[in-house]
């Protein structure tokens, strides 16, 4: 893991002792509410429905166990003992007082952590494939780079003040678990026909009101050119990005209105100037980052009770069928803890849980963590002969369900019972489909599917990037859930479909419902997963599920 | 003044704790939304909105929200997202519906 210098925790004390300041001005009236709010807003600090919001950044979805800790003891010194892990890889308190947010941003940069860009118009908190130096698909390990990115966007007083906020995501696998065309900008890991390290520059992808997949603006960079390309990017969307309508400021839209070619001539160009402005220091920093993220001693040792408790415990043979992933190193495994046990609110952990993934990650994941933008938990390097053990701490505290990549497996953003921006409610749907499928004991039949929620247009959610999105808007002064399919995330991306009229929130579990039992008349067999099959046959027998025939009359 | 229409409520998020409260009766701020007063006429609602606003510092972002009187006579907020606020997260027993009323 990266190990904050000297430099790195004066900075951040240094933040949080401003905004202690800032908040007291505030309380004491000298600051009003409308020069606050880009302050707090730049500390991580929303004011959403029922409180304040606070978003605590974790950089590529890392963390150790004494972080985690960390953060329990926030959530229960200063928040109501639990917290939210989100879709940026971040996490959220949802209930803390305003007085006390300069001792939490103390508390946090205690343990190297902080809410630094995790708002605002600037270039966020940097995100990555949360199976890291760890998944025997990866090329090479993205952690250097979204680091090194992390520390050139921190406080770059060129781009503090973007048109609109800017993410970065790097994979460095060919299987993309970073959703990197969805990003404003995606950095794909690969290697030249001379073997040389460098990356696939993906531009102008994003959710929201207008979903566009990223298109590639460089094949090949070179690893040493990486921040003086990031730079001539952000320089070009800077002049030219627009800030008359915060609907259309983002990248995508630039790119969209501007061209591709537009685009890449005028990066090329900045690229060239900016080349010459970079002296090598960025690589010597890449290369002591690197020096932190060396593997873990990976320990030699039997793996026998691993099979013999296959064999033996059927639940446990369960788990590791939906949430264990090939690690690298053969004789170890990434296991995906699921924050989604039937009924509960997608991403939700609570205190004694985060202490209890700290206390295993510590005893058996080697001190690593990661939050995925799936709102799970990943223990990344777990030994096949820890495995049992490593199960039976989860069961204990509720954190076994056996669910990854099925369709209670969903994400959803908070929705309208927390965010002030949403149009509906998201968690509660989310809640509704898991405890169904539970109820019918279908899920694992159903296999593979991505079920994906936003409570609003901005799609926090990810809802177009789901297998079956649901977009909850307001019609008439009620929820109403619009379906998509197709969606896609990965390496595969495709923007989902919308199917027709909305659901009600009366209608919306039983319309999925009918969707799923559509899909498992149509498939081949069960090895055909939902998105295989609507790509088959498109959208037509899911259409007449959805709508049946008397509705399509009642609407003529 | 204009004629009698849809009662209103001024309902805002207070500083400190970013808890929703809602102007009552007596001018001050309360944590039920049965405790708000309502406004019959929209120029009153939106005269005494204005005066909150540019005077208090105590509280974030006053709007005014529909409300209705039930047959019980009770005031009651008509939008769904007035009546979560109102209320609490639907997904947790965490907010105002765990609290003494």
């Amino acid at each position: 893991m990266y190990n904050y210098t000297t430099f790195d925790k004066d900075f951040v004390a240094t933040r949080a002792a401003q905004f202690r300041d800032q908040v007291q001005r505030r309380i004491e009236g000298s600051l009003t509410e409308d020069e606050f709010k880009p302050l707090r807003l730049m500390n991580g600090l929303y004011l959403l429905l029922h409180a304040y919001m606070l978003r605590v950044a974790i950089p590529y979805g890392t963390l150790n166990s004494r972080q985690m800790e960390a953060l329990a003891d926030i959530a229960d010194r200063w928040d109501k003992g639990y917290a939210h892990f989100s879709t940026r890889q971040n996490i959220q308190f949802h209930w803390p007082k305003l007085p006390d947010v300069p001792d939490i941003l103390a508390a946090l940069a205690v343990d190297n952590m902080h809410a630094i860009q995790t708002s605002g118009a600037c270039i966020r908190a940097v995100t990555a494939d949360h199976f890291a130096g760890a998944a025997a698909d990866e090329l090479a390990d993205p952690r250097p780079t979204a680091e090194l990115v992390r520390q050139w966007s921190t406080d770059h007083p060129e781009f503090a003040f973007l048109p609109r906020k800017f993410k970065v995501a790097v994979t460095g696998s060919t299987q993309d678990r970073a959703v990197t065309k969805f990003h404003d900008i995606g950095l794909r890991l690969v290697q030249n026909k001379t073997g040389m390290p460098g990356y696939e520059v993906l531009v102008g992808g994003g959710f929201g009101r207008t979903p566009m997949i990223g298109q590639v603006l460089r094949g090949f960079l070179h690893q040493a050119d990486l921040l003086p390309y990031l730079e001539a990017i952000l320089q070009v969307y800077n002049q030219i990005g627009r800030r008359d309508n915060k609907y259309k400021a983002r990248i995508k839209i630039t790119l969209h209105e501007h061209g591709l070619e537009d685009i890449r001539q005028r990066v090329e160009e900045n690229f060239a100037l900016q080349r010459a402005r970079f002296d090598g220091a960025d690589q010597i920093i890449l290369a002591r980052i690197e020096s932190d993220f060396t593997p873990p001693a990976f320990k030699t040792a039997s793996t026998s009770c691993f099979g013999n408790h296959l064999a033996q415990n059927p639940a446990f043979n369960a788990f590791t069928k939906t949430n264990l992933h090939p690690h690298k190193n053969p004789d170890y495994a990434i296991v995906t803890v699921s924050l989604k046990a039937h009924g509960a609110t997608p991403g939700d952990a609570s205190s004694a849980q985060m202490r209890a993934l700290a206390d295993i990650a510590k005893h058996w994941s080697h001190d690593e963590l990661r939050v995925s933008h799936e709102q799970n938990i990943v223990l990344p390097h777990v030994h096949k002969g820890d495995l049992p053990k490593v199960y039976k701490a989860l069961q204990a505290t509720g954190l076994a369900t056996a669910n990854i990549g099925l369709i209670s497996d969903l994400i959803a953003c908070p929705g309208m019972d927390y965010c002030d921006l949403a149009t509906a409610r998201s968690t509660n749907v989310a809640q509704r489909i898991a405890l169904r499928f539970d109820a019918l004991k279908q899920e694992h039949a159903i296999g593979p599917l991505k079920i994906k929620i936003s409570g609003c247009i901005n799609a926090c959610g990810h809802h177009h990037a789901g297998h079956i999105g649901i977009l909850g808007l307001e019609k008439a002064g009620a929820e109403s859930y619009q379906i998509t399919l197709g969606g896609d995330g990965s390496q595969t991306a495709a923007i989902g479909k919308p199917t027709g009229k909305g659901f009600s929130t009366d209608e919306i579990v039983p319309a999925i419902e009918r969707l799923i039992k559509a899909y498992l008349a149509v498939r081949h067999d069960a090895s055909e997963a939902f998105l295989t099959t609507f790509r088959r046959l498109g959208p037509a027998p899911f259409k007449a599920a959805l709508y049946p025939l008397k509705d399509t009359h009642n609407e003529l | 003044m204009t004629q009698i229409s849809e009662p209103q409520t001024i309902t805002a998020n207070d500083l400190l704790t970013g808890e929703v409260v809602y102007l009552t009766k007596h001018g001050v701020w309360a944590h039920q939304h049965s405790d708000a007063v309502t406004f019959d006429h929209p120029d009153r609602a939106a005269l005494c909105l204005e005066q909150v606003s540019s005077r208090d510092i105590a509280v974030v972002g006053p709007y005014l929200a529909r409300a209705k009187i039930d047959h019980h006579q009770a005031v009651k907020p008509v939008h769904f997202r007035d009546a979560i606020r109102a209320t609490g997260p639907s997904n947790r027993f965490i907010g105002k519906q765990a609290s003494p009323a």
